[in-house]
């Protein structure tokens, strides 16, 4: 029989005996929308931090100490087109917490944030825009002026909408002028960074922090280095060993580490994509169950249409006519199943994201390569237990087939 | 042509052989129109299926049309079924859940043949069907189920038709009607046709009957109808 009569006499027989066919396949369909819904979640999580990971920046060296200490000559010492030709911007940064506070009409108020002792490149390196008024400046660094720059969460948590440019605020005890607000960075899974207060980072060293060195050089907790070219990651991170490890006068272990975002963001991926399958295997169990079902029903179809097939071989019908429209009732229902599954699954995704995820950053993501995935496994578990039934069909002598009641 | 040169087929039932044809010698030319009679268990079941290439005999020669059926593969012998047998059964076989026009059909779509649509009305034309081409058998008499039976042995064009008490489940009128479609049929394109049954009034269409017994024939006579 030609290929297309014996699918539109397989689609016959599925469809002739609906409620059975549609509880057979109902194993499938579990199974499959287990599938999709389950993994759009490790997907959702997997996308999510791999977005926020990306925001730092992929073609970005972070250098913090280990063991030793780091100071703003060594950030400065990057910046050199000879020894260092792949690297574009540095911006070394000093970190702590403090209290922010303004008093105005209104009253006073007081937030807890982090502060963040810049430079300009600062901006460049993290990828940060202005909304309102300017960044920290050069002559602000080398003033070391009271200068403040706000995230835009911090600016409206002190100033409650108001323009905060030109304002006063209080740090730590020391009033510093606000020149500009940063724009939201928003999306991201962790929304810290619009919380903090930005200022130069000669203020952070000697207006606000505690330790100073000897020497009256500046030590620096991480120093940011932008990479010109993605490519040429693993030369920088040479080119910055080389640089530190002669400033620190270093034979044996280094006293600082270069962490490179691109390594961090496999490693992160390898460790979700391991979750996301063992998620997916889980529910794939289901699908064999599935496939059993659909074998047990094959079977009790081949024992019921036993005089069927009999008269099918009286009238010409090979063993291969009898396989083939036997699997292919089987991979129909299946692959039915598994289309069905795919639905109902984008459809718990799409109603868990307004339901459990709502106040959540994390979306569902339905990718179509799990989609293919789960529909091709449906087709082939419509294979795997639908040969034996049929073969058992095609095996059956004519005689005995037409004498069957 | 026909030919059956000392045919034996044997079963086995545990440790028992049952020989349910012992030396089977049977030689049927074109056009012929054949009786076999017999009592039940007299073999001629047996020889029917073996005739039909349901079954290979177990010892003997058979040859139809030239070629040897003795040693063929399933898949020869499922293509000399499509293209050189017909069947009409005593309970008619057909699918309950296909159309008149679709079990006709049938042979043909195993035959990969071109145009079996059109072949198939044309054949339940031949047997006075042409106006129930869009029923299930469900929906028809059983005298109109033989004849959708009849169409669809004819449709491929075989050589043979064999029926296995075609008028068995059939009220007299009806038996009538069918034993005269299959004599005209005969007559007009010529189809060699065996027909298993009892009734005598039946076997009188045939111009030749064999008598059937403990598996063997005892008796093989010409009646001349003209």
């Amino acid at each position: 029989m030609s290929p297309q009569r014996t699918l539109l006499s397989a689609l016959q027989s599925v469809g002739s005996n609906k409620l059975r066919s549609l509880l057979t396949l109902l194993g499938i369909v579990i199974g499959v929308a287990a599938v999709i819904s389950l993994m759009s979640i490790g997907r959702g999580v997997q996308e999510s931090v791999t977005s926020f990971i990306q925001e730092l920046g992929t073609n970005t060296l972070f250098i913090s100490p280990s063991g030793g200490s780091l100071t703003l000559d060594d950030a400065y010492a990057l910046v050199d087109p000879v020894l260092a030709p792949s690297v574009d911007k540095v911006a070394p940064e000093i970190n702590s917490f403090g209290d922010v506070t303004t008093i105005d009409d209104f009253g006073a108020r007081s937030l807890s944030v982090g502060i963040t002792g810049v430079t300009p490149e600062y901006q460049d390196v993290r990828d940060y825009r202005v909304a309102n008024g300017s960044f920290i400046s050069i002559p602000h660094v080398s003033a070391a002026s009271d200068v403040a720059v706000l995230g835009s969460q911090a600016a409206v948590d002190l100033f409650l909408g108001r323009n905060p440019v030109g304002q006063t605020i209080t740090i730590n005890g020391r009033k510093m002028t606000v020149v500009g607000v940063l724009e939201s960075r928003g999306g991201g899974a962790f929304g810290f960074e619009d919380n903090s207060v930005l200022i130069p980072i000669t203020t952070a060293y000697r207006r606000i922090g505690a330790d100073r060195s000897v020497e009256g050089t500046v030590t620096v907790d991480t120093i940011s280095v932008l990479v010109g070219d993605v490519d040429n990651m693993e030369r920088a991170e040479g080119e910055v060993s080389r640089i530190l490890r002669l400033r620190h006068r270093i034979t044996d272990e280094d006293d600082f580490e270069v962490r490179n975002q691109q390594q961090a963001l496999e490693a992160f991926q390898d460790t979700t994509q391991a979750f996301v399958l063992f998620l997916g295997s889980i529910a794939g169990i289901s699908l064999i169950v599935g496939g059993i079902g659909i074998m047990n029903i094959m079977l009790v179809s081949v024992t019921e249409r036993t005089r069927e097939i009999g008269i099918r071989k009286a009238v010409g019908a090979r063993r291969w006519d009898i396989l083939s429209q036997f699997v292919l009732e089987a991979v129909l229902l299946s692959l039915g199943g598994g289309i069905i599954g795919v639905l109902l699954g984008m459809l718990v995704a799409q109603g868990m994201n307004v339901t459990l995820l709502a106040q959540e950053e994390i979306r569902t993501v339905v990718s179509t390569d799990i989609t293919a995935l789960a529909l091709g496994v449906s087709m082939l578990i419509g294979l795997v237990f639908g040969i034996y039934p049929a073969m058992r069909a095609a095996a059956l002598h004519p005689i005995e087939a037409l004498r069957y009641e | 042509m026909i030919e059956l040169v000392n045919v034996t087929k044997t079963y086995r039932m545990g440790e028992v052989e049952i020989g349910a044809l012992r030396g089977v010698n049977l030689t049927v030319y074109d056009g012929e129109m054949v009786a076999v009679m017999g009592a039940s268990g007299s073999g001629k079941s047996t020889l029917m299926n073996i005739l039909g290439c349901l079954d290979v005999p177990t010892s003997g020669r058979y040859s139809l049309d030239g070629v040897s059926i003795g040693r063929l593969s399933d898949s020869r012998l499922a293509a000399i079924r499509n293209r050189k047998i017909g069947f009409v059964f005593q309970s008619y076989n057909l699918l309950p859940r296909l159309t008149a026009e679709l079990n006709v059909e049938l042979p043909l779509l195993y035959a990969r043949k071109g145009g079996s649509a059109r072949l198939a009305r044309e054949a339940l034309g031949r047997v006075g069907l042409a106006d129930r081409t869009g029923h299930r058998p469900t929906e028809m008499s059983g005298g109109q189920q033989q004849r959708v039976a009849i169409a669809r042995a004819l449709v491929n064009e075989p050589s043979i038709l064999l029926a296995d008490e075609p008028t068995g489940n059939l009220d007299s009128r009806s038996s009538l009607e069918i034993i005269e479609l299959l004599k005209e049929l005969n007559q007009q394109s010529g189809i060699t046709i065996i027909i298993v049954t009892h009734e005598e009034d039946i076997a009188g269409f045939a111009e030749r009957r064999i008598l059937m017994r403990d598996g063997e024939i005892v008796n093989d006579e010409r009646v001349g109808t003209e």
